[in-house]
C-alpha cells in the first residue's frame, strides 16, 4: 500500500499550480474501476479535485509521457516514483526532453498491486478493491469480502524492487531512501541454469502468446525512436504479425538488444503485455551481464552516464570471453 | 434438451473429438484463458473471456493467401489455403457469438471473402451462459443475453451438470452422434439457470450503459466534438485493443520471402498504428487522435450507418481489462454519449 | 482442400508494352498470358497490380473500356511498387486483380451533357479512360473541354495522344497549361485551379477533376465561384488500399470506402463526409 496519499499529491499539485510554477500537471484520472486508471494532464485545481487518482495500482510510468508533454506551454509538474526517476534521468541522458520544462516532485513508493493475481484469486467479478496498511480488501461480485495480504499481490517489479531510492527530483514530497534489495536477478538465474534446450522451449512458449499487439514497445521509456525501425514498412518486420512465427519472436529479441544497456529495468513491458509474457527477463539478463562484465551499472542512475556498451575501455572484457561464458554454462 | 455430470465432461469432449477437431477454452501457463484443440485430459476452463476472442477461428491473426513462385519474367501463382475441415468450438460467449455476426457483414457481404466463409461453414458452435458475468461485462447495452447464448448448441452450467439445447441442423446433427454421452432432461433447470442469470446482468455495475445516442448518420455529431483530444491523450498507440477485441476485423495484406518463394498473406492490422493508412502520396491520419477516434468512430457511427444500426462493440470488457492504459469504449462511450450514462 | 476462388487471389498479367511519358511516369499495357484482357471495367475503376515480394497496390485503369485488346495504366514513379514497375522490361509478368469501385457515372448523369475534364499531373490517368469512353461514344455527349496542366511541358502524360487525336476531334476543345515558362512552350503557363476561372466556362455542363488534393481544393472552390455547384462536379480519389473491397478497413472517410464506394465521388457527396482527407 502507498503512505503517499492521494490527497498530499492533489494539494502539492494545486500549490504548484496556484504558485505559477506549473502550468500542467501530469496525473492519473479516476476510471470505472479501482484499478483502470489512466494517465492524464490536469490544468486545474477543479480537474484535480474531481477526477485525480492515486491508489495501489497506480503503477503508470509517467516519465515518456514527458517527451511529448515537455513540449506545451509553461512546466508541466510530474511526480515520479523511483523506477519513473530512472527512466527520467535516462530520457534526460538521451536528449529527449526539456528538462527545463518540467517540475518533478519525488514521492516514495511502497509497491503496486497487481490486479491480474488478485483476479486470478476468484472466479468472480470484483466489485472494488481497497488498500488498507498491509491489507488489500476486495469486495467480488458473487462472493462478498475477502481479504489479502498485499505483499503476496504485489507486482513483480515490486516485489523484486531493484531500489527506493528516487534519483531526479526538483523536491521531494516524502523521504529519499537507499534502500535496495537484491532479488531481482533469481528468476535470470532460474534460466541460466537451464540447458539452451529448455532455455530455448521456456521462450518459445511464452513468446508464442505474442499477438504483435506493440504495447511493450510503445510503453518502454527506452523506446522513443522517432520512426521505430517495426514502423517501417520497407523493413519486412512491420509492426504486425507475420508468417513465419519464429521471425515473429524475433522482435522481441532485436528489442532487447536495442535497449540493453538503457533499459533501467521500470518493468512496464510486463506490466503492460495482455499475455502477461515476463518480457523483463529478456532485459533482465542483459543488465545481470553487463554487470558481470562491466561491472555493476544502472541505466539512469545519473543524468549524462555513458552506458558501458556505448563506452570503450581498455579494461573491457573480450567479445570471445563474453560469448565463450555464455557456451560453457 | 440434454445434460452431462459436469465430471463427466471429458467423456462428452471425447465424443465429440472422435467425429470432429475440437477446440474449448483452457488455462495456458501464464493463467490466461485461450482456446486450444481438446486431446484427452485437456481441462475446460470456465473463466469467462479468451485473451484472444473466438474471432480468431474464422479470422485467424495470419492466414495464407497464396504463394508465388517466380522465375525469370514469370510468375506461377499456387493456392496455399491452411482451410480446416469441420470443427466445433465449446464454451464461447454471447458476445463472441454476436461478434461473429459483425464480422459477418464484413466478410460475408459481397465480394464473400472465401476463406472466413469456408470457416463459417465448416463450425459448430456451443456457447455457454455466462453465470458469473464480471463488472467489465456490458454485453447488455448491445442488446446480447448473457442468459440466452444462442449458437448451434446452447449450454448451460450449474454445480452440477452442463444442459446442451442444439439449436441448429448442424448442432442437432453433431449432439446427435454422441447421444450416449448425454441424458436426457426438462427446460426446468435451465429456466431456473437463466432467471438467475438475468437477476446478475442488472446487478453489474455497467448495466445501464447506453450507447443509444450514437449509432447510424451520427458522424457530423460527433467527429468534431473536442473530447476527442482528452479521450486520446494518453494513447500509446499499440494495437491491443484491436487484437484482443472479437469485432475488430482491419487486416493488412503482406507478402513473405521465404527464399524459395513468396508468400502472400493477411494479418490482422490496427488502425490505432501509425502507418495503418499511411501512402507513399501521404498520411491523411497524422495524429493519435485522429486514429484513436478512427477506432471508435468505426464502432459506434460509421459501421452502424453501414449495417442498419448495428454496432460493433459486443461488451464482452476485454479492452477494459486489456488496454495498457486503461482508455476503453466504455469511457468513451461515457464521455461522449450524453448525460444518460452520467 | 479443394480450389479456394478468393478476391484477394490475383492472376497472371503480362506486360506487353512499356511508354515512357514522363521523367516519372511510364504507362504499361497488360494483358493476361494468352493475350487476352484480364477483365472488363468501367471508366474510374481501379485494378489491384503486384509483384510478389514487393507488394500491391491500387491503380486506376487509365485505358478506356472500349479498348478490347489490352488494358493500360499510367502510373507515376512515387512508392516501392511504382519504382520496381518502372525499372521493368516488356515482358515481365504481374499479378492483377479487379476491377474495383464505382466507376464516373458515364451512361447516366455524363449522358447527353457538355463534359468539363479538370487534370493535374499524373491525375489525367483515371480521367484519360473517361475521354476516350467519350470520344468512343462522342454521339452521346455534348462539347467536351479539357483543361490539363502539369509542372513542365515534360510531366505531360502521352502528350503525343493529346496532339495528334484529342486537339484533332471536332467538339472537344483542349486547354493545357503548365506551371512555370518553359523554352519551346507557347501555350499558357500558370496552375489549373487558376486557368480554370480564366477560361470561365458556362456553368450548363459535368466538371470532373482529378488531381493533387491542393489542386481538386483549388479548382472546386474555382468553380463554385463560376457558379458550378457541387453536384455537377464529380472527382476520384486516393487513399492507401490493401484488399480493394471494402473489407480491410484503411481507406475509408467516415462511412465511405474509397474502395468501393469511390473511388468516383460526386462533390456534393465528400462535403457529407469528416474533413479527414
Amino acid at each position: 500500500m502507498q503512505t503517499v496519499t492521494r490527497n498530499q499529491l492533489v494539494e502539492k499539485a494545486k500549490e504548484l499550480l496556484n504558485n505559477g510554477t506549473v502550468t500542467r500537471v501530469l496525473g492519473i484520472k479516476k476510471g470505472e474501476f479501482s484499478y483502470d486508471l489512466t494517465p492524464a494532464v490536469f490544468t486545474s485545481a477543479e480537474e484535480l479535485e474531481k477526477e485525480f487518482e492515486f491508489n495501489g495500482f497506480a503503477a503508470a510510468n509517467f516519465s515518456k509521457y514527458l517527451v511529448k508533454l515537455a513540449d506545451g506551454e509553461g512546466k508541466i509538474l510530474v511526480f515520479l516514483k523511483p523506477c519513473d526517476s530512472y527512466s527520467f534521468n535516462q530520457l534526460l541522458t538521451e536528449h529527449r526532453f526539456n528538462r527545463e520544462n518540467v517540475y518533478a516532485v519525488g514521492i516514495e513508493c511502497d509497491g503496486f498491486a497487481d490486479y491480474k493475481k488478485i483476479e486470478e484469486e476468484f472466479n468472480d467479478g470484483i466489485k472494488s478493491v481497497e488498500f488498507n496498511g498491509e491489507k488489500i480488501e476486495v469486495t467480488t461480485l458473487y462472493d462478498g469480502k475477502k481479504e489479502l495480504a498485499f505483499a503476496d499481490y504485489m507486482l513483480e517489479r515490486c516485489k523484486n524492487c531493484k531500489t527506493k531510492k528516487i534519483a531526479a527530483f526538483d523536491e521531494l514530497l516524502t523521504e529519499n531512501s537507499d534502500e535496495t534489495k537484491n532479488t531481482r536477478f533469481e528468476e535470470v538465474e532460474k534460466l541460466e541454469a537451464m540447458t539452451p534446450d529448455e532455455r530455448y522451449a521456456f521462450w518459445r512458449n511464452e513468446l508464442s502468446r505474442c499477438i504483435r499487439c506493440n504495447a511493450c514497445r510503445d510503453v518502454c521509456p527506452a523506446c522513443t525512436c522517432e520512426k521505430c525501425v517495426f514502423n517501417n514498412p520497407d523493413s519486412g518486420v512491420e509492426n504486425k504479425a507475420i508468417q513465419n512465427s519464429f521471425e515473429e519472436n524475433m522482435f522481441h529479441i532485436i528489442r532487447a538488444f536495442h535497449v540493453a544497456g538503457r533499459c533501467t529495468d521500470c518493468g512496464e513491458c510486463s506490466r503492460v503485455c495482455p499475455q502477461h509474457i515476463p518480457l523483463h527477463l529478456l532485459n533482465r539478463k542483459f543488465i545481470k551481464d553487463i554487470n558481470s562484465f562491466y561491472g555493476e551499472y544502472q541505466a539512469g542512475a545519473e543524468v549524462g552516464n555513458r552506458a558501458p556498451l556505448v563506452n570503450y575501455t581498455k579494461e573491457d572484457i573480450e567479445p570471445k570471453d563474453a560469448v565463450g561464458r555464455g557456451s560453457e554454462e | 434438451m440434454k445434460k452431462i455430470l459436469k465430471k463427466n465432461l471429458q467423456n462428452l469432449f471425447a465424443a465429440i473429438s472422435k467425429e470432429t477437431d475440437l477446440f474449448l477454452p483452457v488455462l495456458n501457463s501464464a493463467k490466461n484463458a485461450e482456446f486450444k484443440k481438446w486431446t484427452e485430459g485437456t481441462e475446460y476452463s470456465e473463466e469467462l473471456n479468451t485473451v484472444r476472442s473466438a474471432k480468431d477461428f474464422f479470422f485467424p491473426q495470419t492466414e495464407n493467401i497464396c504463394d508465388f513462385k517466380t522465375s525469370g519474367k514469370n510468375i506461377e501463382i499456387i493456392e496455399n489455403s491452411e482451410l480446416p475441415e469441420n470443427f466445433a468450438v465449446f464454451g464461447v460467449r454471447a458476445c463472441d457469438l454476436k461478434s461473429f455476426e459483425v464480422l459477418d457483414n464484413v466478410f460475408l457481404s459481397e465480394p464473400v471473402d472465401s476463406f472466413y466463409k469456408t470457416r463459417r461453414e465448416n463450425a459448430v458452435i456451443f456457447t455457454m451462459a455466462c453465470n458469473r458475468p464480471k463488472e467489465t461485462c456490458f454485453c447488455h447495452t448491445f442488446n446480447i443475453n448473457a442468459a440466452d447464448p444462442k449458437g448451434d448448441v446452447e449450454c448451460f452450467e450449474d454445480e452440477t451438470y452442463v444442459y446442451l439445447n442444439p439449436l441448429t441442423q448442424k448442432g442437432k446433427d453433431l449432439l446427435n452422434k454422441v447421444t450416449s454421452a448425454l441424458e436426457d432432461e426438462t427446460e426446468e433447470p435451465v429456466k431456473k439457470i437463466k432467471a438467475e442469470i438475468e437477476e446478475r446482468l442488472k446487478n453489474l455495475p455497467l448495466y445501464n450503459l447506453s450507447a443509444e445516442s450514437f449509432g447510424s448518420d451520427k458522424t457530423e455529431e460527433f467527429f468534431n466534438r473536442k473530447e476527442w483530444d482528452e479521450l486520446s491523450e494518453a494513447c500509446l498507440g499499440c494495437g491491443t485493443c484491436t487484437f484482443v477485441c472479437p469485432t475488430c476485423q482491419c487486416y493488412d495484406i503482406k507478402d513473405f520471402n521465404t527464399g524459395h518463394g513468396v508468400k502472400r498473406f493477411r494479418c490482422w492490422d490496427s488502425c490505432m498504428y501509425s502507418d495503418f493508412t499511411k501512402m507513399s502520396a501521404g498520411q491523411p491520419r497524422t495524429h493519435q487522435k485522429e486514429r484513436f477516434r478512427q477506432r471508435f468512430m468505426h464502432k459506434l457511427v460509421y459501421y452502424p450507418t453501414n449495417n442498419n444500426g448495428m454496432f460493433s462493440c459486443v461488451g464482452c470488457g476485454r479492452c477494459l481489462k486489456k488496454c495498457p492504459i486503461s482508455m476503453n469504449i466504455v469511457k468513451v462511450i461515457k464521455k461522449l454519449g450524453g448525460t444518460a450514462n452520467g | 482442400m479443394a480450389n479456394i476462388n478468393d478476391p484477394l487471389i490475383p492472376v497472371i498479367g503480362v506486360v506487353t508494352d512499356i511508354r515512357i511519358d514522363t521523367p516519372d511516369v511510364k504507362t504499361f499495357r497488360v494483358v493476361t498470358p494468352d493475350g487476352k484482357k484480364a477483365f472488363e471495367h468501367k471508366p474510374g475503376q481501379c485494378a489491384m497490380l503486384s509483384m510478389p515480394g514487393v507488394g500491391e497496390a491500387m491503380f486506376s485503369i487509365t485505358s478506356s473500356p472500349t479498348n478490347k485488346e489490352f488494358m493500360e495504366f499510367s502510373i507515376k514513379k512515387c512508392g516501392c511498387v511504382t519504382q520496381w514497375l518502372h525499372q521493368i522490361e516488356v515482358g515481365q509478368q504481374i499479378t492483377i486483380r479487379g476491377p474495383y469501385g464505382h466507376p464516373f457515372p458515364v451512361d447516366t448523369a455524363f449522358k447527353g451533357k457538355d463534359l468539363l475534364f479538370i487534370a493535374g499531373g499524373i491525375g489525367l490517368a483515371p480521367l484519360r479512360s473517361v475521354i476516350n469512353y467519350v470520344r468512343f461514344y462522342r454521339e452521346n455527349y455534348g462539347k467536351v473541354d479539357i483543361v490539363y496542366g502539369s509542372r513542365s511541358k515534360d510531366d505531360l502524360v502521352d502528350y503525343k495522344e493529346i496532339i495528334d487525336e484529342w486537339c484533332n476531334d471536332e467538339g472537344i476543345n483542349v486547354h493545357l497549361t503548365i506551371d512555370r515558362e518553359q523554352e519551346g512552350w507557347d501555350g499558357h503557363v500558370g496552375f489549373v485551379p487558376n486557368y480554370v476561372k480564366e477560361l470561365g466556362f458556362d456553368t450548363n455542363k459535368v466538371a470532373i477533376i482529378c488531381g493533387p488534393p491542393i489542386m481538386i481544393k483549388f479548382t472546386l472552390a474555382g468553380l463554385t465561384e463560376l457558379g458550378f455547384d457541387k453536384t455537377q462536379v464529380y472527382t476520384t480519389m486516393e487513399l492507401r488500399m490493401k484488399c480493394g473491397i471494402g473489407k480491410c478497413g484503411r481507406c475509408n472517410i467516415g462511412s465511405k470506402y474509397v474502395c468501393k464506394d469511390g473511388p468516383v465521388f460526386r462533390c456534393d457527396e465528400l462535403d457529407e463526409l469528416p474533413d479527414e482527407y
